[in-house]
């Protein structure tokens, strides 16, 4: 339990700081263009990293195929459909249920 | 006087904006609490999401956890996922205004939704209704946690209902918001096959931390 305490306090801490940085550094230099172009690219790597991981991780680690992966597909047919955030996670919940439902 | 007024009013344009997101935030925010709960216990999701108030760092810290990862690599986790408010913080810097104690509290109010809403599409962003997107959705972040965490019981199976698979649709809707540009997109590719790679021997937390070394791809030219 101490554990998760760290997880939270550290988390809190670290996220303050993370969002306050570019407000603070207002006025003074703006990083480099390269590292600019670095940071960007980050949020797509780990958005995309954490797709495949939710959708593909077993309850032990390692690789499990499973309905999340009907989930997402109904989550990427729904947004492809310009269907409103809701919709798209309800489609996500509701055909992995039914396939768990079915299977 | 003319300056205070119009941020007044985008502070209740934003508010109006971020009104569509109470209920999917809250639907999120519910399903946080009911899949944190047993491996977190009740306060400890819930402080969470009143301070961090970011679903993709807690999501993933909360994965780590929940795969039997160490704190380490949660809190990496968790902060590399927040990594990408370094760039959004620079981007909306311009916008805030008061000594730098006041723009680090405003740039608190960054959130995905809020910075997409704020967004001109000229570069520039507006400071009201970036507080006001903000704060319908942490309201909502906040008491989605507080009913999954206490809820949760009658709710029933996480798993059953689906609400595993709302993860990965979320981020599947913050990457679609994020992949801007034939690079953007390289990096997600890059980045999940990584994590693809790794997955099947890697310890928990490990294979998602690698994925974000393809936005290294960033120092090449374009």
């Amino acid at each position: 339990m101490t554990g998760i305490w760290l997880v939270v306090a550290v988390l809190c801490a670290g996220t303050v700081a993370i969002k306050a940085v570019g407000p603070l550094a207002l006025g003074g230099r703006r990083p480099s263009e390269r590292a600019l172009g670095v940071i960007a690219l980050v949020a797509p790597a780990l958005l995309a990293g954490l797709i495949v991981y939710e959708t593909f991780i077993g309850d032990g680690g390692g690789v499990r195929v499973d309905a999340r992966v009907v989930g997402l597909a109904a989550a990427l047919a729904a947004a492809a459909a310009r269907l409103p955030m809701l919709a798209v996670l309800l489609a996500a919940a509701a055909a992995t249920a039914l396939v768990r439902a079915v299977a | 006087m003319t300056q205070v007024s119009t941020t007044t009013s985008t502070l209740r344009q934003g508010v109006r904006a971020g009104l569509p997101l109470v209920a999917p935030t809250f639907a999120l925010g519910a399903s946080f609490g009911v899949l944190a709960e047993p491996v977190m216990g009740a306060a400890a999701p819930i402080v969470m999401s009143l301070v961090v108030f970011a679903g993709g760092a807690q999501f993933a810290a909360l994965s780590v956890l929940a795969a039997g990862g160490v704190a380490g690599s949660a809190i990496a986790a968790g902060l590399l996922m927040n990594t990408r408010f370094l760039p959004m913080g620079f981007a909306v810097a311009p916008a805030l205004s008061g000594p730098p104690i006041a723009r680090a509290a405003q740039g608190q109010a960054l959130v995905d939704a809020s910075f997409a809403l704020a967004n001109r599409g000229d570069g520039s962003f507006d400071r009201g209704v970036l507080l006001g997107a903000t704060l319908p959705q942490l309201v909502a972040w906040t008491t989605g946690t507080v009913a999954g965490v206490v809820g949760g019981g009658l709710l029933g199976d996480p798993q059953a209902l689906g609400l595993d698979a709302i993860f990965p649709a979320f981020y599947a809707l913050l990457l679609l918001e994020e992949i801007r540009g034939r690079r953007a997109a390289a990096a997600a590719v890059l980045g999940g096959a990584i994590v693809l790679a790794l997955m099947p021997f890697a310890p928990a937390g490990v294979p998602v931390l690698a994925a974000t070394a393809a936005a290294l791809i960033g120092l090449t030219r374009p």
